[in-house]
């Protein structure tokens, strides 16, 4: 052997019993941009280090420049995989801060929204859930009616991922005879899917072997790491911000919150799939709701606030008001109420809470994004340590993290 | 039996008198401030009271106030009580130069991150903290981005007038 030494490696690594593996940044099984540093013993996970930011986008520093109308985008990339909730919580804490009522038509259209988003998200975290498992299928199953999903956005707002749905006070244009259709549609068939996909996971051996007792965290342990959403309903605390402080009429919708008890991937998984039928459930509460509309009732989209909703385009090529409120709108002239605000939404992930500082200005002074993912996925290195990585990685995909809403 | 703002207002103020200061109840929620060096004092009785119970750490972050001198940063927790469904804002000023704050890990795991976060954005030194290093910034960073003196464009530029969004522009 020559001595001259062509790798340099630290001092120590080759006594040192452990291995240190990196996971990620750009790792298929991490669904993300996230790097976890992991010292591996064998198989055995003995610690972890989770390194997050990488697509740290400044958002709160963006939105400080910003028109109340032209950060709705900057929401859709927080959880981009239920955009709507983002969209619509923003909404609602701007409303909350300029003190507008919405007609009750809107809170059940956006409700609507917030549920397709809802089984959307938990749709895709329980199917890849599966493919990380090694079970493929039913991953195939429930992509179709994601993409019916996406049509039903589109049909509204004209586009599928990072939605920008909705305005201040309501939608920009009713929903079309078509999005209702794909809406009925979708309602016909997916308890089907759905019915399908629980056949093939929820009393599967190889599933349940994979993630019973995977990742499990206590209820008192899950409340102080401020686990919110699905994670903590799992642990067994039912706490739900759509029941604890309503919004947008929710109040007026039956829906049971489903809790597990050992807050390990399976309950995680189980807790998701009865949200998803919780959620048809509302979108079809609020389904019979809005066909209860009669009349001039059944064509209101938003609420009359011509400070901050857009006028028709004929208005504006026709009358001067009309006008004056579209530059004024567009240019971000219009002057806010001073003020200070939390508001928050049940996100798919947990609770998603907007603070926002208004010190009287056109922008915000300061707001502030409570990203549920970012303050649940600090656990992470407990409930991995000492569990094989295999399961370590099983672990991250129940928790949904989203690379986007972690990294703002 | 729900818990209401005023009997937490009143619970605080027989507790630490004059200490607790600016109640106020912006859109419902009960806010009030502290001096900093009583913030876990604070927290810790919040925590253990039988009756007030905020267990639950929703959120803490920072605001840059740059005119405010001698409380130019405020850190503000939010605070829920999850079994009676209330919740409060608690703040704490500090001067910018000695940005010197407890740190709230011992009481609350989730608030690790959250104060990476801060410290991250805002340079608030939370003493005590287990592992206070830049969480979403790059490590090389020698700045803190979020507070004020940092227009989001740059100043330098003379082709574009940002006047028409208020705040900032070429003025400031």
């Amino acid at each position: 052997m020559s001595d001259v030494q062509n790798i340099l490696l630290p001092e120590g690594s080759i006594e040192k019993q452990t291995i240190t593996l990196n996971v990620g940044p750009t790792h298929p099984a991490t669904h993300g941009v996230f790097q976890n540093i992991m010292e591996m013993d064998g198989e055995r996970v003995m610690s972890s280090e989770s390194t997050v930011g990488y697509i740290h986008r400044a958002f709160e520093k963006l939105a400080e420049r910003r028109p109340l109308y032209q950060i709705t985008p900057i929401t859709d990339r927080l959880n981009y995989c239920s955009s709507p909730i983002n969209n619509i919580g923003w909404h609602l804490t701007c409303e909350k801060l300029l003190g507008i009522q919405t007609p009750k038509r809107v809170d059940y259209l956006r409700v609507i929204l917030m549920e397709l988003a809802r089984i959307s998200d938990h749709l895709i975290c329980n199917s890849i859930l599966g493919v990380d498992t090694g079970a493929f299928s039913g991953f195939v199953y429930l992509m179709e009616f994601r993409e019916l999903i996406y049509e039903i956005y589109e049909e509204i707002c004209g586009s599928r991922l990072t939605t920008n749905i909705g305005r201040i006070g309501g939608f920009e244009r009713n929903f079309t005879p078509v999005a209702w259709e794909k809406l009925e549609k979708f309602l016909k068939e997916y308890p089907k899917a759905l019915k399908e996909f629980e056949n093939l996971f929820t009393r599967n051996r190889i599933f349940i072997d994979r993630t019973v007792g995977c990742g499990p965290i206590s209820a008192e342990r899950a409340l102080n790491y401020g686990f919110t959403g699905p994670n903590l309903r799992a642990a067994g605390v039912d706490y739900d911000v759509r029941v604890h402080t309503p919004y947008s009429s929710y109040e007026d919708f039956n829906f049971v919150v489903p809790v597990g008890t050992t807050g390990d991937t399976y309950d995680r998984y189980l807790v998701r799939n009865v949200e998803m039928w919780e959620s048809l459930s509302i979108i079809e509460q609020a389904y019979q709701k809005i066909q209860d509309f009669k009349g001039a009732d059944a064509e209101v989209y938003h609420a009359h606030v011509p400070e901050y909703y857009l006028p028709e385009k004929k208005e504006v090529y026709t009358s001067m008001e009309a006008l004056i409120w579209h530059f004024k709108i567009i240019m971000g002239e219009i002057e806010m109420p001073k003020g200070e605000v939390y508001n928050s939404v049940e996100g798919a992930n947990g609770e998603l809470g907007y603070y926002f500082i208004s010190d009287g200005g056109r922008t915000p002074y300061r707001l502030h994004f409570r990203r549920p993912c970012f303050i649940y996925y600090q656990a992470f290195e407990e409930l991995v340590k000492g569990s094989m990585l295999s399961d370590a990685i099983v672990v991250m995909s129940s928790l949904n993290l989203i690379a986007g809403e972690l990294d703002a | 039996m729900s818990l209401t703002n005023e009997q937490i207002q009143n619970k605080l103020t027989e507790k630490f008198g004059e200490q607790v200061s600016a109640f106020a109840e912006p859109y419902g929620m009960l806010t009030f401030e502290a001096p900093k060096d009583l913030n876990l004092k604070v927290l810790q009785f919040l925590f253990d009271d039988e009756t007030l119970q905020f267990r639950f750490l929703t959120d803490l972050q920072a605001v840059h106030y740059p005119t405010d001198k001698g409380r130019e940063l405020a850190v503000v927790y939010h605070l829920h009580n999850l079994v009676d469904n209330v919740r409060i804002r608690f703040k704490v000023f500090t001067d910018i130069n000695t940005p010197d704050v407890f740190t709230a890990t011992q009481l609350y795991s989730s608030a690790n991150w959250m104060e990476r976060e801060t410290y991250d954005f805002f340079g608030v030194n939370f003493v005590g903290h287990p592992n206070l290093k830049r969480i979403l910034n790059v490590d090389e960073m020698d700045y803190f981005p979020m507070r004020k003196e940092f227009p989001l464009e740059d100043q330098t530029r003379i082709d574009k007038d940002d006047e028409m969004f208020g705040r900032g522009g070429s003025s400031n």
